[in-house]
């Protein structure tokens, strides 16, 4: 995006990795340590969101595709996973599994046919995709409406060591939530990342240094698409539930503006925006209809004079890409 | 009688109400083009104007009376609800938007799907998320017995006025003066500003006329659909795949679309309901498929 394009994002990706390396540790030092202090399961939400919000911020921040669907990765995922883990008694983690391949299933599909549009039609093509996901899950029995998959058992991990305490499930989602977030990290830094990010600053220009930009295009989506799907599994798991708000479009929503409060284009941006939206929705939810308001106002004043987001302010301050 | 094995009634009051369906799909889809043109973003809030219209003309009615002013009915509403929530968009143009120019298409969008979340989240905080109904003026209750089905006068009324607004927009683009600076800017700006127009102004007063249009778009939906704070979010994401469909590079496109895909959906619920909600995004996914600018559109 224009406004990235001035930001010192990764120009020599080695001078990035230092820092960020101190910002990992401190992040992993912080979700070891903050059950001791912060209820585990609130914990558990933000690290899910921050996953979604990393897989989400991999196609706009570094492929220059705001999807405006990303819930239906979400909610679809949530729906596998719950659905394997109650009705097929399956283990947690196959049921992750199957949510992932699922979703990366979908975004393939959906891919192939957002990727034919660029810019703001590519946003409306993501979200009209998932309204019609929505409305299918809306119509199907298995996913019981209104009422979701509830009661989901988390079940015990490779049949050996049970979930049902936040004792096991903390290392479980913590162990799913780094993985994932190493994985994006990994793919950023890796010539494929810097291609995305070629095809973000010029796609015209990639497109004659010979790269396939759809090829490219389509593999960050499926990519994103499945990372999420990894999120909404999870998310299931830990609330033992799967509904249609997570696949509803507000969620799509919600994650474009944990995304933009951290920081577009940044490593670190999503987790941190996750983290203050859902702290922010736990302390506004008996305000009720006014959260929506609250989120419609930090857009609002986001885009307008916050658009690097904390993150993106941080880095920008130390001089350093985060 | 029976065509395809459906009563003759259902069939054609199912293609009324797609005939409905697609004034509005129409002319939504038309104030979102010609905001496109001009302004390059897409007009997320659209949606909640056109709410915004039809809460308009249900305070005019209902609460005009308590500030001391006589309760205004529908068709001052018809008049002056546009111009009301026009003013409004002028006002947003002119703060907001305008800073947003120079930025990436993308942050318009943010920016009016977070100015969305606003106007219906006061909405529902004042309202509620039940409808509220609004009367159907006096002049157009009743209707005509057409022999093969009953046509209430409101409905054929809608129809009528929805296709005559959409017809005049295109007339004022296509075939006036104004309409030709306006065509002019969408092409380039910086050589129509150096002709001595205000392009400016041009461009706030665009956004003003897409939004009133969403917002008579509102009244004339205030009588059939109930009045409710959520009754633009989930029409807007069908516009947007009738606009996906039918490419933002034609108005007459955007009005032949929003019709066609009305009375597609209708039909549909005739023979095959369960699909009557997706069956405009399957046709956009296959549109896509097989003509990615859209049946009316260009590819830049």
């Amino acid at each position: 995006m224009s406004a990235q394009a001035s930001t010192p994002v990764a120009a020599t990706p080695d001078s990035a990795i230092g820092p960020q390396r101190v910002a990992f540790v401190v992040m992993l030092a912080f979700f070891a340590l903050a059950p001791l202090v912060i209820y585990p399961v609130f914990l558990m939400k933000v690290m899910c969101f921050a996953l979604f919000a990393c897989a989400f911020n991999l196609l706009i921040g570094f492929g220059g595709l705001l999807s405006f669907g990303h819930a239906m990765f979400l909610g679809t995922a949530g729906y596998v996973a719950a659905h394997a883990a109650k009705e097929w008694g399956w283990t947690p983690e196959l049921a992750l599994l199957a949510a992932a391949v699922v979703a990366t299933v979908l975004g393939f599909g959906a891919g192939m046919i957002a990727i034919r549009r660029q810019g703001i039609y590519f946003s409306m093509i993501t979200l009209a995709l998932a309204q019609m996901i929505f409305f299918f899950y809306l119509q199907t029995p298995f996913t019981h409406g209104e009422d979701g998959i509830q009661a989901v058992p988390r079940g015990s991990l490779f049949g050996l060591v049970d979930l049902s305490t936040s004792a096991t499930m903390y290392p479980f989602v913590m162990a799913v939530f780094f993985g994932g977030f190493l994985l994006i990290w990994r793919i950023v830094h890796s010539p494929f990342g810097q291609i995305l990010k070629a095809i973000r600053e010029n796609e015209a220009r990639a497109t004659s240094l010979g790269y396939d930009t759809d090829r490219y295009k389509l593999a960050a989506f499926v990519l994103s698409g499945g990372i999420a799907g990894l999120a909404g599994g999870t998310k299931a798991l830990v609330f033992q539930l799967a509904s249609l708000t997570d696949a509803h479009w507000s969620m799509s929503g919600e994650v474009v503006l944990m995304t933009l409060v951290g920081g577009l284009g940044t490593i670190f941006g999503p987790v941190v925006g996750a983290a203050v939206i859902v702290t922010m929705q736990n302390y506004l939810a008996q305000l009720g209809a006014w959260v929506t308001v609250v989120q419609g106002v930090i857009f609002v004043v986001c885009v307008l004079s916050f658009r690097r987001g904390v993150v993106g302010e941080i880095g920008n301050f130390m001089r350093k890409s985060l | 009688m029976e065509i395809f094995g459906v009563p003759t009634q259902a069939l054609f009051g199912q293609l009324l109400i797609g005939l409905i369906n697609g004034s509005f799909y129409a002319l939504l889809s038309l104030g979102l083009a010609v905001i496109f043109g001009l302004l390059n973003i897409i007009n997320f809030a659209h949606g909640a104007q056109y709410m915004l219209g039809a809460f308009t003309a249900f305070l005019l009615l209902n609460k005009a009376p308590a500030l001391g002013l006589p309760a205004l009915g529908y068709w001052w509403s018809l008049v002056l609800a546009p111009v009301i929530v026009g003013a409004i968009g002028v006002v947003i143009e002119r703060l907001m938007l305008k800073q947003l120019y120079k930025l990436d298409h993308l942050y318009g969008l943010l920016l009016t799907f977070g100015l969305a979340l606003i106007i219906e989240g006061v909405f529902r905080n004042e309202f509620g998320s039940s409808g509220q109904p609004y009367p159907i003026p006096e002049q157009l209750t009743g209707g005509q017995n057409l022999g093969f089905m009953f046509l209430p006068n409101y409905r054929a009324w809608v129809i009528v006025a929805s296709l005559a607004i959409c017809l005049s927009t295109w007339y004022l683009i296509e075939r006036t003066k104004l309409g030709g600076y306006l065509r002019a800017a969408t092409e380039n700006p910086t050589l129509v500003q150096a002709f001595g127009i205000n392009v400016p102004r041009m461009i706030t007063l665009t956004y003003g006329l897409g939004v009133g249009l969403a917002a008579l778009g509102g009244v004339m939906a205030a009588p059939i659909y109930q009045v409710s704070p959520q009754m633009g979010a989930d029409l807007i994401i069908v516009v947007f795949a009738v606009v996906v469909i039918g490419g933002m590079g034609s108005i007459l496109g955007s009005i032949v679309t929003g019709f066609g895909l009305g009375l597609v959906e209708g039909l549909t619920k005739v023979f095959y309901p369960e699909a009557s909600n997706t069956v405009i995004f399957v046709i956009m996914a296959i549109v896509l498929m097989i003509k990615p600018a859209g049946l009316f559109g260009v590819q830049k």
